[in-house]
């Protein structure tokens, strides 16, 4: 048998095309074999954001603190709603920056396959490095406002609590979410343009039901298990824990809301998969 | 010799929106139950991640039953008119797309010139852009750092490599994307109709640049609506038509074999609704004729009389500065002429706008043009610089018979596509 074996001269690989029948594995790997592609999409997507504006990445600053004065307006000065004894404007921004995180990363990752039909429909490469290059690119935006959030602290004089290591773990949270989301909504998109249309909508809502302007607090008890399905819930009240030492600390509702989220994105992963073989046809 | 491309039986079938339906009676009960089970149809659609199924749509096969295998280092033409599968057949084997049917054995990494420039940022420096376009086509960064220099060379932009390519002309736009393509050095290359782009010294060098590869012993798929380039570069040649491979044979008899297949009914060609690309509303071509001086449908004339070639077509609407015409050329793919109806400008003065109808445009060629052998004619409907409706290269191959043309009476061949009748004078000179 040895003698019969043929040592190949070189590794070119054999590719084996054939149409899929029922649910394709994920296939990690090829995304692996792409992996630069990742890193050069997500330069691209920092590299062109701000171009031929005037602000540049000052805009990453002004949304968070355009929406935090209103907020403060509305909610601190006339509403009044309790916020744990922290001045309401540090308060609502440590919510604001993971939720735009969130924000900017849903609706760039949803609109990643449409935005690249043309590659889409002329190279193959796995598809998942879009969404996944656009909803990475949002964690630059993240950085340049968290430096405003820095300023902030010094100013109200804020300590962070011993619990600020896990403010990575709480990013992670909300970009998992982001992008298992984005996964599915991505993959609609290519066949249904509606999702276009229902995006702006989805994201207001979302927010409401997300403890930005207010404290989960004023939720009440028996609704706490229903209202911590929203991951997001969880993400928010975690930095507020982290940076300003509120006591919104995990508990059982964070564990719902880590395996929500990891539900979310394990379920848009095989939905993606299964539909990418008809991204080029649909598109 | 190991095989490089292995294609079994392959089909794609693609769905083509909703077939035109007459209403009927007892039919709204259809669409109310149609409706009402339509989320649930959906909903397992979503699920089980299949194409929607719609009753009431029809499907057509790009691709059907197609197989054929491809040894290593060797260099396929692939001959088809419009829609004949040949971009489907380069999708498939690219894994842009998946076949509905059958299995395609690859080995190696294949590359394509069809996706020229694809990817490439308006906003980004031509630097920029060939990383970016380099990683989408495949390319580790190293190999990208190392071929680099070779790719600004070879794209002659260097000047304005750190230039966002929106202020490229697009010769330099294309040049640069081509470029990059043509370093990628895969195992496999696919190569189609890029050699449209450019001037002729850089088709030649795109040329040139793929004869390379193929002398490397890489293998190459060639598409092109350019034959003389198909003869020149491709021993080996297959026919598709209407998704099917009709035959794979030497180039030049492919060749013959697809000029000459165009006409079913001699001298003529009629379009059918589905050889009509969606793209070319409102125009649609009805058919192309050739006639003689005494009004005959023909597809062999004799040179010494004038042939009247008519397009007759169809407007679903009102065109602006629609021009319609024709392309002369030989078998080898050389140009010959190009004319269209509104040529002159008084004429384009009155038909510049053309209303919604059916219309024939007709011209003549005069006696006495033509060579003896085959030729071919393409046609092309247009507005300039704003949109083409419609165009095809080979629609319709003819004969030229010279019987009674000047210099006839010595039995020889004369090389050069056309013959025209020159008024010599012989003066004897003391």
């Amino acid at each position: 048998m040895s003698q019969n074996a043929v040592v190949k001269p070189d590794n070119i690989p054999t590719i084996y095309i054939r149409p899929s029948k029922g649910i394709t594995s994920l296939n990690l790997r090829d995304l692996w074999v792409y992996r630069e592609l990742v890193f050069f999409m997500l330069w691209r997507n920092i590299k062109i954001r701000y171009k031929q504006t005037l602000l540049g990445a000052a805009w990453a600053v002004i949304q968070p603190i355009a929406t935090m004065i209103v907020f403060n307006f509305i909610f601190g000065r006339v509403a009044k709603v309790p916020t744990d004894g922290i001045p309401y404007p540090i308060f609502s921004f440590a919510a604001l920056l993971p939720w735009g995180l969130f924000s900017t990363a849903l609706n760039t990752g949803s609109r990643s396959l449409t935005t690249s039909q043309n590659m889409i429909t002329k190279i193959y490469f796995p598809r998942l490095v879009l969404p996944i290059a656009s909803v990475l690119a949002g964690l630059v935006d993240f950085a340049i406002a968290f430096v405003i959030l820095v300023g902030m602290m010094f100013y109200y004089q804020v300590t962070p609590p011993a619990a600020i290591w896990t403010l990575p773990l709480f990013l992670l949270l909300a970009v998992i979410t982001a992008l298992g989301v984005a996964l599915w909504l991505a993959a609609i998109n290519v066949q249904y343009r509606d999702v276009n249309h229902a995006l702006p909508f989805l994201t207001q809502f979302w927010l409401f039901l997300t403890p930005v302007a207010y404290s989960s607090a004023i939720i009440s008890e028996k609704w706490q298990v229903v209202y911590s399905l929203n991951p997001m819930a969880g993400v928010v009240n975690g930095f507020r824990w982290a940076l300003l030492g509120t006591n919104t600390g995990p508990d059982l509702s964070l564990l719902i809301s880590v395996g929500i989220s990891l539900a979310i994105l394990i379920s848009g992963l095989y939905y993606f998969r299964n539909m990418e073989r008809t991204f080029a046809d649909t598109i | 010799m190991t095989t490089a491309i292995k294609v079994e039986n392959i089909g794609k079938r693609y769905r083509i929106g909703s077939a035109p339906q007459k209403f009927r009676y007892g039919m709204l009960r259809d669409v109310i139950v149609d409706t009402a089970k339509a989320p649930f149809r959906y909903v397992s659609s979503l699920i089980r991640g299949e194409e929607l199924v719609n009753p009431r749509s029809s499907y057509i096969w790009a691709l059907k039953d197609v197989s054929f295998e491809v040894e290593e280092g060797h260099v396929l033409g692939i001959i088809g008119r419009n829609g004949a599968g040949k971009s489907t057949l380069l999708k498939v084997l690219s894994r842009v797309t998946e076949p509905t049917r059958g299995a395609v054995t690859v080995r190696g990494r294949v590359g394509s010139l069809l996706e020229v420039g694809t990817g490439f940022h308006p906003e980004l420096t031509g630097r920029e852009n060939i990383y970016l376009n380099g990683a989408i086509l495949g390319m580790k960064r190293v190999e990208i750092d190392s071929k680099f220099d070779a790719i600004v060379d070879f794209s002659e932009v260097e000047q304005f490599i750190d230039t966002p390519v929106k202020r490229y002309s697009s010769g330099m736009y294309l040049r640069l994307a081509f470029a990059v393509a043509a370093h990628l050095e895969p195992e496999i290359l696919v190569v189609d109709e890029v050699l449209a782009v450019g001037d002729a010294a850089f088709q030649k060098k795109c040329l040139g640049k793929m004869g390379d590869v193929a002398q490397q012993g890489r293998t190459v798929l060639f598409v092109s609506h350019n034959m003389s380039a198909i003869l020149r570069l491709t021993q080996e040649s297959i026919v598709l038509d209407k998704g099917r491979l009709l035959m794979r044979a030497p180039t030049q008899q492919a060749v013959d074999y697809y000029l000459s297949s165009g006409e079913a009914q001699a001298g003529e060609r009629i379009w059918d609704a589905e050889d009509i690309p969606l793209s070319a509303a409102p125009f649609q071509p009805v058919a192309l004729r050739l006639r003689d001086q005494r009004g005959k449908v023909v597809d062999t004339i004799r040179s010494m009389e004038p042939l009247s070639i008519e397009w007759e077509y169809h407007l679903a609407e009102q065109v602006t500065g629609l021009r319609v015409g024709f392309y002369l050329s030989t078998m080898r793919g050389e140009y010959l002429l190009t004319s269209f109806d509104t040529d002159d400008a008084k004429q384009y003065e009155k038909f510049g706008v053309r209303k919604a109808g059916h219309y024939i445009s007709r011209c003549t060629l005069p006696p006495d043009l033509l060579n003896e052998g085959r030729f071919s004619l393409g046609v092309n409907a247009s507005s300039f610089g704003v949109r083409r409706y419609f165009q095809d290269e080979q629609t319709l191959a003819f004969n030229v018979d010279i019987s009674g043309a000047p210099g006839t009476h010595w039995a020889e061949q004369r090389p050069g596509p056309i013959r025209p009748r020159l008024d010599w004078k012989i003066e004897t000179v003391e």
